[in-house]
C-alpha cells in the first residue's frame, strides 16, 4: 500500500495552497472555510451520490449496450454500433442539457404517476454517456478473449449465449475493471456538471459561500478546497487502477 | 420553395421550428458559436500538445525535482473536475489580476475566452503528457541507444529519434483526447464564453424552440468531432512507418 502513501505529500501541498491563498488574514480565511464547510461537504458528497447513481445506471444500461456488438445479427450490431457512437461523441453537458429540458417532471406508467425530479433527470442524463463508455468498454474486453475460446467452448455443445455468460465474460470481466474505473472517475468529475443546469451540488455550494461572504480574496481558498476534495476521492481510485492495470499487465 | 423558405413554413404551419435553419439572425449567432468552438479547440488544442511535449521531455531529464513538479500538475489536473479548475482559473486568478481601463470601463487583463484557453490546454496537456510519455516508454531502448552510440546527445535522440517514434505510437490515444478537449470546450458555457452551446442556448431560449435547436446543436458536434476523427486517422496513416509497428 506503500503507493498510496508515499503521495500524500501532494495533499500536504494542496492544504498549505489553501491556507497561503490569504495570507494577510489567515485566520479569519480558515475561520470562514470552517464556517461553511458543512454545506460544501454535504454538496460534495451529494455529488458523490450523483456519481454512484449515474454509474449503476450507465453500467445497467451500457452491459446489454456492448453485448449487441457481439451479435451475430446485423441490424442489432448497427443499431447499436449508431447509438453508442452517438452518446459517445456528444458532450457531456450538452446530454445533460438534452435529459434535463426534454424528460418531462414526472411520467404516467399504467395509471401510476411517477415524479422525476432534477436530481434524477441528472442521473439519467450522466448515465447515458457512461453507457455508451460502458458499452465500449464491454466490447474491447469481450474481443480480448483469444477466438479459440469461442471456438472450444462451442464444440463443447455450449450455445453462443452459454460460451458468452460462461465462459467470455468471467474472463473478460478481469480486464474490463480498470478502465471501468477510470470511467468512474471521468463520471464524478463530470457530476459537477449538474451544478450548470441548476442542480445544488459541492460547486453550489462554494459559490454560494463565496458570495454570500462577500470577500472576492475567499475566492482562492473557497475553490481550492473543493479542487482538494475532488483530489482526495478520486487520485486514491486512479492509483488503484493503475496498480490493477499494472498488476494485470505481468499476466 | 428554398430551403429557408420551406423551414419557415415548417415552423409556421408544422410546429417545428427550426430556426437556425430561415431565421438569419439565429444562424449568424449559431455559426459564430461553432467558430468560437472551432477557434477554441483548435488553440487549446495545439497549446496541450505543446504542453504535453514539454512535460514528456521533462520526465526524461531525470531531474528528480523536474520529475516531481510535472507529475504533480498531471495529477492535479487529471484528479480535478475540469469545471471546477475553468471557474478556479476565470474567479480566483482572474480576480487577482488588475484590470485596465478601456474607454473608462474596466477590461480584465485576461478576458473569459481566454481563461477557457489556458484552462482547457492545462487540463489536456496534463493527460498528453501522460499519453507521450507513455509513447516514449514504447520505443525500444535499443533505440535511442543505438542513436546514442551514433554520436547524438540524449537530446537530440529524443528530438530527433524517441519523440517522432513515440508520436506514432500514441496516435490513438492523442486523438481520443483531442475529441474529449472538444468535448471540454463546451464547459466554457459556465463563464458565458460564446461557443456552440452558448449560442444555441440564447437561441432556444429567445425563440422559445429548445427541442429543435438542441437536436442541430447535438448533430453540429457530431458532426464536428466526427471530422476530428476522419482527420486524425488520415494523419495517422500519414504518419505511418512501413516496418514500424508499435
Amino acid at each position: 500500500m506503500s503507493v498510496f502513501t508515499r503521495r500524500w505529500p501532494l495533499l500536504l501541498a494542496f492544504a498549505v495552497l489553501v491556507t497561503a491563498a490569504a495570507p494577510d488574514v489567515p485566520g479569519t480565511t480558515l475561520a470562514a472555510l470552517w464556517r461553511w464547510l458543512p454545506l460544501v461537504l454535504t454538496g460534495f458528497l451529494f455529488n458523490l451520490l450523483v456519481g454512484v447513481l449515474a454509474m449503476a445506471l450507465g453500467t445497467l444500461l451500457g452491459l446489454p449496450l456492448g453485448l449487441t456488438q457481439m451479435a451475430a445479427s446485423r441490424p442489432v450490431r448497427g443499431g447499436g454500433w449508431v447509438v453508442i457512437q452517438f452518446l459517445r461523441n456528444a458532450p457531456w453537458l450538452v446530454l445533460l442539457f438534452y435529459v434535463m429540458f426534454l424528460l418531462p417532471f414526472e411520467v404516467h406508467v399504467a395509471g401510476v404517476t411517477i415524479p422525476l425530479p432534477a436530481w434524477a433527470k441528472a442521473v439519467v442524463g450522466l448515465a447515458l454517456p457512461v453507457s455508451a463508455n460502458v458499452a465500449e468498454i464491454v466490447r474491447g474486453g469481450l474481443r480480448s478473449i483469444p477466438v479459440a475460446q469461442w471456438e472450444s467452448a462451442e464444440s463443447l455443445a455450449f450455445s453462443r449465449p452459454q460460451v458468452l455468460l460462461m465462459v467470455i465474460l468471467p474472463q473478460a470481466f478481469r480486464r474490463m475493471l480498470p478502465p471501468w474505473m477510470n470511467l468512474y472517475a471521468i463520471l464524478v468529475m463530470a457530476t459537477t456538471l449538474i451544478s450548470v443546469v441548476g442542480i445544488q451540488d459541492g460547486l453550489t455550494a462554494v459559490r454560494a459561500a463565496v458570495s454570500a461572504e462577500g470577500r472576492p480574496e475567499l475566492m482562492m481558498p473557497f475553490y481550492l478546497l473543493l479542487l482538494a476534495l475532488f483530489f482526495a476521492y478520486s487520485f486514491p481510485v486512479s492509483r488503484l487502477t493503475r496498480h490493477l492495470e499494472r498488476r494485470l499487465r505481468a499476466g | 420553395m428554398d430551403a429557408g423558405a420551406f423551414f419557415r413554413h415548417l415552423a409556421e404551419t408544422g410546429g417545428i421550428n427550426v430556426s437556425v435553419l430561415y431565421d438569419a439572425y439565429d444562424r449568424d449567432r449559431f455559426l459564430h458559436g461553432l467558430w468560437t468552438t472551432t477557434w477554441l479547440s483548435l488553440v487549446a488544442g495545439a497549446l496541450s500538445v505543446l504542453i504535453g511535449l514539454a512535460g514528456a521531455a521533462a520526465l526524461e531529464a531525470r531531474s528528480r525535482m523536474v520529475g516531481a513538479i510535472v507529475r504533480g500538475y498531471v495529477e492535479a489536473f487529471r484528479n480535478t473536475p475540469p469545471l471546477v479548475q475553468l471557474l478556479f482559473f476565470y474567479f480566483a486568478i482572474g480576480g487577482l489580476l488588475p484590470g485596465h481601463a478601456v474607454d473608462g470601463a474596466t477590461v480584465p487583463l485576461v478576458s473569459n475566452t481566454g481563461w477557457a484557453i489556458v484552462s482547457f490546454s492545462l487540463f489536456a496537456g496534463a493527460f498528453n503528457v501522460e499519453i507521450f510519455r507513455s509513447g516514449l516508454e514504447a520505443v525500444p531502448a535499443a533505440t535511442t541507444e543505438a542513436a546514442e552510440a551514433l554520436g547524438y546527445t540524449r537530446v537530440q535522440a529524443l528530438r530527433h529519434v524517441g519523440l517522432p517514434l513515440a508520436l506514432r505510437v500514441c496516435m490513438p490515444a492523442l486523438g481520443n483526447n483531442l475529441v474529449n478537449l472538444v468535448k471540454t470546450t463546451s464547459l466554457a458555457y459556465a463563464i458565458a464564453v460564446p461557443e456552440l452551446l452558448y449560442a444555441a442556448a440564447q437561441i432556444w431560449s429567445e425563440s422559445m424552440n429548445v427541442r429543435e435547436t438542441m437536436t442541430v446543436l447535438l448533430l453540429t458536434y457530431l458532426v464536428l468531432i466526427g471530422l476530428l476523427v476522419w482527420a486524425m486517422e488520415r494523419w495517422e496513416r500519414a504518419l505511418r512507418l512501413p516496418g514500424f509497428s508499435p
